[in-house]
């Protein structure tokens, strides 16, 4: 299949720029979830969106691709015990998930320091594990010739 | 109501897809249609006549924002839904996928009679 | 405003239609992209920006994978087409559904109507309480942070259940089946 080698030269060099502007923007989006729209979870399918670009445009899904898929799920499994560890944390504070950090001064990124660490534990848990199911889906179609059907 | 209508509309549609289909993928469509409609209704719900976001913005009225703010408990609820329906999508075509590389069929009348 | 909600929901639902209805599964998959991005509209319109920029992105890579899914299987063959039996009788039951839906939700407070009780609450006390002025945020992250652990344990199931559902089957146990 032609995405072996990835796309046309036009697009991997677009997807070299836009890359890094993509992580950054999921990053800012997340990272102001607490003020402005966005949040953990949007920020989290938009990085996940920059590496299925890059896997998109540059091929190798097969090669690098199960390296990938293995740091994937494993960051994906980081970013839920981060969120569970920030729940126990709350224990600090007296209780499950309660707020042990503080707060700072409204309407600033420091207002609600836990908050914001909670939705960088999100951003990591579904960028990674986004990330990861793409890859196993796009693998497995480059190894599924076994099984052409009969009717269909 | 026109607008709950029309979700239940979308509903329909969905389960429709559902029942009637029997190529696999679109029922998995189908599955998608029904997740939407949900939470097009859900969020309906707590939407307020000429409804502002729920966000704060700094200097702005609060009492303003009391009477004007939609209801953020449907929308915080939604947005779990939908990322839980993107993994709920993959999941469905890892099992598309491998259905189709091992019984070689897609239809999903003939699944209850194969025997893997 | 209120016929733009109408336009767009009718066209989400007209896109549904062709999804479910058309031939190629390719072009079925982005009439699906159609009904995600429209919904994401109506999600702006009706002043949720949060699902809206949420619901933008989770359907690039939702059709992303269906487009790689679509052009791995076979379309839908006319044999693969339910009979007009089968068809009459879904058709009547999603109707019998909507018409059902559509009378349980007389009941409800007319659309745009009224909030319930607990949203006065959470938008009076919420940007004070917890510090975030996004009062979404804040009930996801604070007042029901339960519910978003639970829902970081479904998306981490389902990603390993579709990892172990597609992962390769070692050489060593493919020639055992072989």
């Amino acid at each position: 299949m032609s995405d072996q080698q990835g796309m046309s030269l036009i697009v991997r060099v677009v997807t070299r720029w836009l890359f890094g502007l993509i992580l950054v923007f999921g990053l800012a989006v997340a990272l102001f979830g607490h003020l402005t729209p966005g949040g953990g979870f949007a920020g989290g399918t938009i990085v996940a969106c920059a590496f299925v670009l890059a896997i998109l445009a540059f091929g190798g899904a097969r090669g690098p691709g199960a390296t990938f898929a293995r740091w994937a799920s494993s960051l994906d499994a980081t970013g839920a015990l981060a969120f569970l560890a920030l729940a126990i944390l709350g224990y600090t504070a007296g209780a499950f998930l309660h707020q042990w950090a503080g707060k700072g001064e409204a309407f600033t990124l420091g207002s609600t320091p836990s908050i914001v660490l909670l939705n960088l534990a999100i951003l990591l848990k579904v960028g990674a594990g986004l990330f990861a199911g793409f890859i196993a889906v796009a693998l497995f179609e480059q190894t599924a010739e076994s099984g052409k059907g009969a009717d269909a | 109501m026109i607008m709950y209508a029309l979700a239940a509309v979308l509903f329909g549609v969905g389960l429709y897809g559902l029942l009637v289909k029997r190529h696999l993928l679109k029922k998995v469509l189908g599955l998608l249609i029904l997740e939407h409609a949900v939470n097009l209704f859900l969020v309906e719900v707590g939407y307020i006549e000429g409804g502002t976001p729920p966000i704060r913005i700094e200097g702005a009225d609060a009492a303003a924002f009391v009477s004007n703010a939609v209801d953020p408990v449907p929308q915080a609820l939604v947005l779990t839904s939908i990322v839980i329906g993107l993994g709920l999508a993959m999941l469905m075509v890892a099992l598309t996928l491998r259905i189709y590389e091992r019984y070689g069929s897609l239809d999903a009348n003939r699944m209850s009679e194969l025997k893997g | 405003m209120d016929f733009v909600l109408y336009g767009l929901t009718a066209f989400v639902i007209l896109g549904s239609i062709a999804a479910l209805e058309m031939k190629s599964l390719l072009s079925a998959v982005i009439a699906v992209g159609v009904v995600g991005l429209g919904l994401s509209i109506v999600f702006l319109l009706l002043a949720a920006p949060d699902i809206a920029i949420t619901q933008v992105v989770v359907e690039v890579i939702v059709v992303t994978v269906l487009i790689r899914a679509a052009s791995r299987v076979p379309a839908e063959t006319p044999s693969l087409r339910a009979g007009p039996a089968r068809t009459f009788a879904g058709a009547g039951l999603a109707l019998v559904a909507v018409g059902l839906l559509v009378a349980a939700f007389q009941t409800l407070p007319a659309f745009g109507s009224q909030r319930f009780a607990p949203a006065l609450w959470y938008l009076e006390q919420a940007p004070d309480l917890t510090g975030a002025a996004n009062v979404v945020t804040a009930v996801l992250l604070d007042f029901r942070a339960y519910d978003t652990l639970g829902e970081a344990t479904v998306i981490l199931t389902a990603v390993v259940g579709a990892l172990a559902i597609l992962r390769r089957p070692s050489s060593r146990k493919e020639e055992s089946h072989v």
